[in-house]
């Protein structure tokens, strides 16, 4: 298995910069996926686009190349002294823009990928500072930015939010039900459970006859 | 569940390496990528249409220009994103509850205030002479931004807010804007495409490649504002929650 | 200037949104009108740029941003916007739903998201511009760029509602940016095995190196395609939508809804007939072979949990999904039928959900709730929305003369022509599902019984609400106008289907798809 051209020769030497993206691309993946702190997935997000940013990169790379910025002798404002030959021209103090031939292509790394991950960066930037604001709303509103205790609060709300207004207005006169059900999107049609606190008052004044013996001070959240 | 969900992140690993067989050596000069015609264009044409020495400025303001000018897009959709998502109709009064109220450093205060006009310069020279060495108009704007974000570090934000205030913000992030897609749209009007610059040359007093040249200058400084301006509302905002008063 | 028609379809969008900007922090009030101006100087120069795209010879109208023209410069030098027959009918519809719902904006952002106005007409243009950008460009990454422009502000304009929009965007962000990243990665293996980031460009490479054999094309295929199924809720990614639309502001789930995931459909067929080519996608993979069973499980799951929700807005949100599984499904079964049934279903879903969810919104309003059991009485009271709201469900389950019974005509024609039983069946079955659906809500409403069927008025008809409560008090014209001319488009669409039709045919002409049978 290690002998010469083998897959470990390869991989691990001469495609090593694949390997690598590809092993911090699962770390990052794997951070999203299974992580419950939401800031931790957003550290695998971090670490997901970073590693295809470094794919992209090594593509750029060409052996014995310099950075994709010309040099003396290709600037197009640049100033280079020939030295005349023995009986030649005079010296060459200025020249303009030259284009540059075949074989000097190779003499610069393809600036490409470089623009393409400029590009990038910048939108991974914008989407990490928008899932950090998303973080900072979601604390306020429901204290907590561990993933189960979150989805917990939030099925209860959802269960709240999808119980039918009729079930609440079955022992009332029609008129009263419409004006106890003008309920904002978000928060739940009056609701048949007296739960938590908020609710426990305008619930009491309705029904305290429907309200379950022994529940108390109600659901705690 | 945490070993569950590694079975999809193997398997993508696993098709992720199966492709990496085929794929051209580390550095090799002859790759599809590094001999095709268009990365080919780029270096050996980047001087003589636009007289600009650093390829990858020219290929991000020019050639792609496009591409670029929705980056800044996208980073001022992100600040005005987060001022939508954060912005409170005035709850939540008084301290929060990791606030500490500290004072100024002596040392910090006075080293800030002398750094900070050499670091406002650099970013200028890092937009600029993005035309002839690594740098332009998204690392000269951060740098801009980082300035900002240090008087609000070393004293408080108010300080820095009294300087560069929120609506100041926007402002000058949707003057980046303008400045870039103006600079399009008057190439459109003068009748190129939009995002020639050439065309330009029509209203300046140079050659076509000189237009681009110049034109790739007031671009990146369109990306300077507005980077500038959204990098320090976001500092703004994330560390206060949108209030804007006390912060870290 | 008419030269310059697709410069101006992002052109007006992108500076009303920074005028929006600009002026809308110190007078909130102007930010309506500048952003139905920008909508409808787009939707004009959507018009113009069809126009040019079916009188010009080659059917396409291509534009090189920054003046690399193709006679002096390699193709890939600059970044190529080409609206041929299916882009430009694509976008057009875009711009078309923009604009009714820029008219519909008006009251809605100003209740459910006071004091964030300017903000929320920013985000709306800026919005429109990426999806309309999507559907034009011609290069690979500029459409990550713009996709990105759009899901960034999809996530804002979700999360400016509540809190519980706010933990749902943060599921849809994680989703999106898998999504979009494994997109990237599919582009990073074109351009290295390729060296051009051009749509046509990557296609001639691969023509002419006869790349089709290679694992990396494969990869690259099996990347951006799982990339764009994430983004577009194909089940099982579909987990996202429900919670994410049900939860947003009402002007946010009327944009994000008919647009978002349709765009995602048309980048996999932009994906899979132009940039790959018809012989790679559908002969050299096998996703031709699997997806159709695919999609019979998403559809069937989409449907089956379309029926068991007890709220409007839920239930369109998995009918979406489902319609999501149609499109697919005509793609993957490799038919000439069925791929203009795919295409003409973009357009038609487009429409038609616009309808449904500007009508929820309208119910929202008015009877303050979206469950079944709240709505009552709303025949009487608000004849014309109901009127339109319907009109888009009759629309999805496929009844002439709406242009939901002709795109399903072409699909279930695909279904049949290509042996395809197994998506023949199942379009057979949610169609059963979808009547099910539509006629027990009229029921709910118009005759009122509750949920064991029993009758809750006093006998036949006797909804047992009082005078004043179906008394007639229609929603608000600003709102209303909007959904008749949707109804009004759904229909209109329908009656000229052919002349649409004819346009899709002539794109796909030089596809040479199978009329028969794709298997051999």
């Amino acid at each position: 298995m290690f002998e010469d051209g083998a897959i470990v020769n390869e991989l691990l030497v001469e495609r090593l910069n694949y390997f690598i993206y590809v092993v911090l691309l699962l770390i990052g993946l794997h951070a999203m996926i299974s992580k419950r702190n939401l800031i931790k997935k957003l550290i695998g997000m971090s670490i997901f686009q970073t590693a295809i940013i470094l794919f992209y990169v090594s593509i750029a790379v060409k052996e014995e190349a310099t950075i994709p910025i010309y040099k003396a002798e290709h600037d197009p404002h640049g100033e280079v002294h020939h030295h005349p030959e023995k009986g030649g021209e005079e010296a060459e103090a200025h020249h303009g823009p030259v284009a540059l031939k075949d074989e000097e292509i190779k003499q610069y790394a393809n600036p490409l990928p470089h623009v393409l991950m400029l590009t990038a960066i910048v939108v991974g930037v914008a989407t990490l500072g928008l899932a950090l604001a998303l973080t900072q709303r979601i604390y306020q509103g429901y204290g907590t930015i561990e993933e189960d205790e979150l989805l917990t609060k939030i099925e209860r709300a959802d269960d709240r939010a999808s119980q039918s207004p009729l079930k609440s207005n079955q022992s009332q006169s029609p008129k009263k039900a419409k004006g106890s059900a003008t309920a904002k999107k978000a928060t739940a049609s009056p609701s048949r459970k007296s739960g938590s606190a908020s609710q426990g008052k305008s619930a009491a004044k309705r029904k305290p006859a429907k309200r379950k013996p022994g529940s108390g001070g109600g659901k705690k959240a | 569940m945490k070993l569950l969900s590694l079975v999809p992140v193997v398997a993508v690993g696993g098709l992720l390496l199966f492709a990496a067989q085929d794929f051209p050596e580390w550095g090799d000069p002859a790759s599809p990528a590094s001999t095709s015609p268009v990365s080919s264009h780029f270096i050996q044409s980047t001087g003589v249409d636009t007289e600009v020495p650093n390829m990858v400025t020219a290929v991000l303001a020019d050639y792609r220009g496009f591409d670029t000018m929705f980056e800044t897009v996208v980073v001022f959709i992100a600040g005005m994103a987060v001022l939508a998502i954060l912005k409170s109709s005035g709850r939540r009064k008084g301290k929060r509850e990791h606030e500490v109220e500290a004072e100024p450093d002596l040392i910090v205060t006075n080293t800030v205030r002398l750094i900070v006009p050499v670091i406002q310069i650099f970013a200028f020279y890092v937009l600029a002479h993005g035309h002839v060495s690594p740098g332009g108009g998204f690392q000269g704007g951060v740098v801009m931004g980082a300035s900002f974000i240090l008087v609000a570090l070393a004293w408080d934000l108010e300080v820095a807010l009294a300087r560069f205030s929120a609506e100041k913000c926007i402002l000058v992030a949707a003057l980046g804007i303008v400045l870039y897609g103006g600079i399009g749209f008057l190439s459109m009007l003068l009748g190129g495409e939009f995002l020639d610059y050439a065309e330009l040359e029509k209203v300046l007093p140079v050659s076509r490649e000189m237009a681009r040249y110049h034109a790739m200058l007031g671009v990146e400084i369109g990306v300077g504002f507005t980077v500038t301006a959204i990098m320090f509302a976001l500092y703004a905002n994330l560390s206060t929650e949108g209030r804007l008063k006390g912060g870290l | 200037m008419m030269e310059n028609a697709i410069a101006w379809i992002f052109i007006f969008p992108l500076f009303g949104a920074v005028a929006c900007a600009l002026v809308g922090m110190r007078q909130s009030k102007l930010c309506y009108p500048i952003s139905g101006l920008s909508m409808l100087g787009a939707t004009w120069a959507g018009a113009e740029t069809l126009m040019q795209a079916v009188q010009s010879p080659v059917h396409e109208v291509s534009y090189i941003l920054g003046g690399w023209t193709l006679d002096a410069f390699p193709r890939g030098v600059g970044i190529e916007f080409r609206a041929d027959l299916l882009g430009a009918l694509i976008t057009l519809v875009v711009l078309g739903v923009g604009l009714i719902v820029s008219l519909y904006s008006k009251l809605p952002v100003r209740e459910e998201t006071p004091g964030k106005e300017p903000l929320f007409y920013v985000l709306f243009l800026l919005q429109i511009t990426g999806l309309a950008g999507i559907c034009l460009t011609g290069d690979a990454f500029n459409l990550y760029v713009l996709i990105e422009v759009a899901a960034l502000t999809g996530y804002g304009l979700i999360a400016m509602g509540t809190n519980r929009a706010a933990a749902a965007t943060f599921n849809y962000l994680i989703l999106g940016t898998i999504g979009a990243s494994l997109y990237l990665l599919g582009v990073g293996y074109l351009y290295i095995k390729t060296g051009t980031l051009n749509m046509v460009g990557v296609q001639e490479v691969i023509q002419a190196n006869g790349l089709m054999d290679s694992p990396s094309m494969q990869v690259a295929f099996a990347l951006i395609g799982l990339g764009i199924l994430i983004k577009m809720a194909f089940f099982p990614f579909h987990a996202w939508l429900p919670n994410a639309y049900c939860n947003a502001p009402t002007t946010t789930s009327c944009l994000l809804a008919p647009l978002v995931t349709k765009v995602m459909i048309y980048v996999m067929i932009r994906m899979t007939l132009t940039v790959f080519g018809v012989e790679f996608s559908f002969e050299s993979t096998l996703w031709s072979e699997f997806m159709p069973w695919l999609v019979v499980v998403a559809i069937v799951c989409a449907a089956v949990m379309a029926l068991a929700q007890r709220e409007i807005k839920r239930m369109l949100a998995y009918l979406i999904v489902a319609e999501v599984g149609y499109m697919v499904g005509g793609v993957w079964i490799y038919n000439y039928y069925g791929l203009i049934g795919s295409i003409f279903h973009i357009i038609s879903d487009a429409c038609m959900t616009l309808c449904l969810f500007l009508g929820a919104g309208l119910i929202l309003r008015k009877a303050k709730t979206t469950h079944f059991d709240g709505l009552r009485g709303l025949f009487a009271k608000m004849p014309l929305t109901m009127i339109g709201f319907f009109v888009g469900g009759f629309s999805i389950i496929g009844l002439p003369p709406t242009c939901g019974f002709f795109s399903k005509w072409y699909l279930i024609t695909g279904g049949m022509v290509s042996q395809r039983w197994e998506y023949l069946v199942v379009l057979m079955f949610s169609t059963m599902v979808m009547v099910v659906l539509f006629f027990r809500l009229i029921e709910r409403i118009h005759l009122a019984v509750n949920e064991e069927g029993k009758n809750l008025g006093h006998g036949h008809g006797d909804l047992g609400l009082t005078e004043e409560q179906t008394r007639f008090d229609e929603g608000p014209l600003s709102m209303l106008i909007p959904l008749l001319l949707a109804a009004s488009v759904v229909l209109v669409i329908g009656i000229y289907n052919q002349d649409v039709v004819n346009q899709i045919e002539l794109f796909l002409e030089p596809f040479d798809l199978p009329k028969g049978t794709g298997r051999p």
